[in-house]
């Protein structure tokens, strides 16, 4: 097989970066700028700063801005714990009226993914819940799922729909998840929560086929009180870990 | 026990235990200042290598790290300990043993013949005391060389695992990124797939395309799915063509636990694959991942620094005689090593401890985006831990997992490592590469017009 057919052949095989061609042991110059283009916008995904305003626009409703206790970017990849929590004070922000529901969207390790699809994936979901109490939606600051946990507890919300940038790959700098947990509250584990991710359309899932997945587990956590492990959706979703 | 102290100036440093005084010596690290176990000061931090330095080797035997009736790595550690092999450096310090090590008289043989004497925390603590340099210098000298349908670890070699994941196990989209990799000389250490799926049926297809493939072109190598022990277990028991036993490994039962793992069902599993005998030039099964940070990760961390645990995980692999170790070095992201600077760092420190205690260490030298970390730190890391002789890196097709989602070395990194310092993939496999055109006068070549690729797809086809 000619190179040329041979790199065809295979590239349509698998999204991996193959027959790369070499200039000497090393890569052609085409191939190492492309790399570093993808990990350049890798890069400013992860350092991207959550915008809101722009959230409450495209939602056309009310943001409630919060933050976690990770002061800037640098102290939120160093300190796990911290993103965790919600800053000092920060509670006093939110309804304590209760609701079915509590969205939160958070920026994670990629802003990038949520200015590009949490606000359309939030009117999805919130479209498929007509007789549901959804409370306000919240926008958290240098934010890791668990901190849903604190707000879901605030604002006395049955459930919590965290939807939250995940870690950027090479090739999807954008990709949302979504984290659903039951009656949240501090100490919930990883494997109390049910986890849709990869929302990234067109590359990934649709929101309309992620608020349908999202959607259906509310539902089922709503009648059988529950999220996690034991919580599986009917196609085969597993509890997530985070991000 | 021992007072673990020093006065410098008008303060004095005191370390409450091994432990504390472990931790306080070591190099600055994210993961162990998120478990909130680091020196306090920078010179706190020399103070404690000022301590550890004159601490005599017997202090580990006496002050262990995790107790005995706690652990069972810990029971293995002691129980596996060859007093004998102590012998040479019984009455030394840790400085002391650093200098031994890097002195011109100390050999490689000298080093192996140590090993079974040492315990992983006194390798971790005489890393503590050494630069970057001299962890290349020390570790350079020792070969641990294992064998399975090829011989590794050789002087004037360098080898790779072919790592071929595919984001939905596809087979031939894995035969495709084998094939490339194969083209550019890849895979002489094993190849290796990430399975998505840890289901048994789609672990045990995996293994037979892999299989069918090497054997159909009598490639010298080995495969390997990397799923769980108890998923390799049932699948030689169903008769699956497995070459090697795979587990991700750690330097505490309980994180062990946390893997779904214990001793005992390792032994199991080791028995069980080497039952099959399917290597030709030996019988080395066991293929072991490890890494800095998982016991912090899985809450089972003792208060130990991430570095001595990971030198207790190469207590546990030793004790199985493996084929193939590698630490990998980066994946678990930057609230554990949070720059190309620790990862780095890691990366030597991991080489030199499982070589000192008689691992044949490979490495997968690689970054999360989250990290503080690109391209030209990999280059570093990958340049200098190939002076130190590390066994073989990863081989991803332009470093680009699409599967797992990270950056590791790529064909092109392992072509220039041999490239510039001379090296060769192992015997067997080079042998092979030279009858399919695809090495000559020590380079990869890739002639125009090979039937192999062809060749190759068409016994992965069956498996689509």
């Amino acid at each position: 097989m000619a190179e040329r057919d041979l790199a065809k052949v295979l590239s349509d095989l698998t999204p991996a970066r193959l027959r790369l061609g070499r200039a000497g042991a090393a890569l052609p110059t085409g191939a190492a700028l492309a790399f570093q283009l993808d990990h350049a916008r890798a890069r400013d995904a992860v350092n991207t700063a959550l915008k809101p305003d722009g959230l409450a626009d495209a939602l056309g409703r009310d943001v409630i801005v919060v933050r976690s206790q990770a002061a800037d970017r640098k102290e939120y990849l160093r300190r796990p714990d911290l993103g965790r929590r919600l800053r000092e004070g920060d509670e006093a922000m939110l309804p304590t009226d209760g609701c079915d529901l509590a969205i939160v969207i958070a920026d994670g390790l990629s802003a990038a993914a949520v200015h590009g699809h949490a606000a359309s994936l939030a009117l999805a979901i919130i479209e498929r819940l007509g007789d549901w109490r959804i409370g306000p939606v919240v926008a958290a600051h240098q934010a890791r799922v668990a901190i849903g946990d604190s707000i879901g507890e605030g604002m006395k919300a049955d459930l919590v729909c965290v939807l939250i940038g995940e870690r950027p790959g090479l090739s999807s700098p954008d990709s949302l998840g979504a984290y659903l947990t039951w009656q949240p509250r501090s100490g919930r584990k990883d494997s109390e929560r049910n986890c849709v991710s990869n929302i990234r359309p067109p590359h990934g899932l649709s929101y309309d086929d992620a608020a349908d997945t999202i959607v259906r587990l509310l539902k089922a956590a709503q009648v059988r009180q529950m999220t996690g492990v034991a919580l599986k959706d009917g196609e085969g979703l597993i509890g997530g870990s985070e991000q | 026990m021992a007072a673990y102290s020093v006065s410098i100036g008008s303060i004095r440093h005191r370390f409450a235990d091994l432990k504390t005084l472990l931790a306080a010596a070591s190099p600055p690290r994210s993961g162990d200042e998120l478990a909130g176990i680091t020196a306090r000061s920078a010179e706190e931090r020399v103070a404690a290598r000022i301590v550890l330095a004159d601490l005599p080797l017997t202090t580990f035997l006496e002050d262990l790290v995790i107790p005995y009736e706690d652990d069972e790595i810990t029971r293995l550690i002691v129980d596996d300990r060859d007093a004998g092999a102590f012998g040479s450096v019984a009455a030394m310090t840790v400085g002391e043993l650093r200098e031994w090590l890097l002195d011109d008289a100390t050999t490689g043989e000298m080093i192996a013949a140590l090993a079974r004497g040492l315990m992983p925390e006194m390798a971790a603590a005489v890393s503590k005391l050494m630069r970057n340099q001299d962890l290349v210098l020390a570790a350079r000298k020792i070969r641990v060389v294992t064998a399975f349908r090829n011989t590794l670890g050789l002087p004037g070699r360098f080898s790779t695992r072919l790592q071929p994941n595919h984001p939905r196990d596809d087979a031939l989209g894995i035969a495709a990124s084998t094939v490339d990799g194969i083209l550019m000389g890849a895979g002489d250490a094993v190849i290796g797939i990430n399975p998505v799926s840890e289901n048994v049926g789609t672990t045990g297809d995996l293994l037979r395309l892999l299989d069918d493939i090497r054997e159909g072109l009598s490639i010298p190598t080995q495969t390997c799915v990397l799923a769980h022990a108890t998923t390799t277990l049932d699948l030689v028991r169903r008769g699956a063509p497995v070459d090697l036993c795979f587990q991700s490994i750690a330097g505490t039962e309980g994180t062990n636990r946390g893997f779904g793992i214990d001793l005992a069902l390792l032994r199991e599993a080791q028995d069980a694959t080497m039952s099959l005998t399917r290597g030709t030039v030996g019988q080395d099964c066991m293929y072991f991942e490890t890494g800095q940070g998982s016991c912090l990760s899985a809450d089972s961390h003792h208060g130990v620094d991430q570095q001595t645990l990971e030198a207790r995980a190469y207590g546990v692999a030793r004790h199985f005689r493996p084929l193939l170790v590698n630490s990998v070095v980066g994946f678990i992201g930057p609230e554990y090593l949070y720059d190309g600077k620790q990862i780095t760092r890691a990366a030597l420190e991991d080489h030199f401890c499982g070589k000192l205690l008689g691992l044949p260490m490979g490495l997968d030298i690689c970054y999360t985006n989250h990290a503080e970390a690109d391209g030209d730190d990999m280059d570093a890391a990958l340049t200098m831990t190939a002076l130190a002789g590390v066994n073989f890196i990863m081989g991803v097709p332009g470093a680009d997992d699409v599967m797992l989602g990270y950056q590791s070395t790529s064909f092109h990194d392992a072509l220039y490592v041999r490239e510039t310092l001379s090296l060769a993939p192992a015997p067997e496999f080079e042998q092979w590469l030279t009858e399919q055109g695809l090495w000559r006068d020590g380079k990869s070549v890739e002639p125009e017009g090979l039937t192999l690729p062809d060749r190759m797809l068409a016994l992965a086809n069956g498996h689509g």
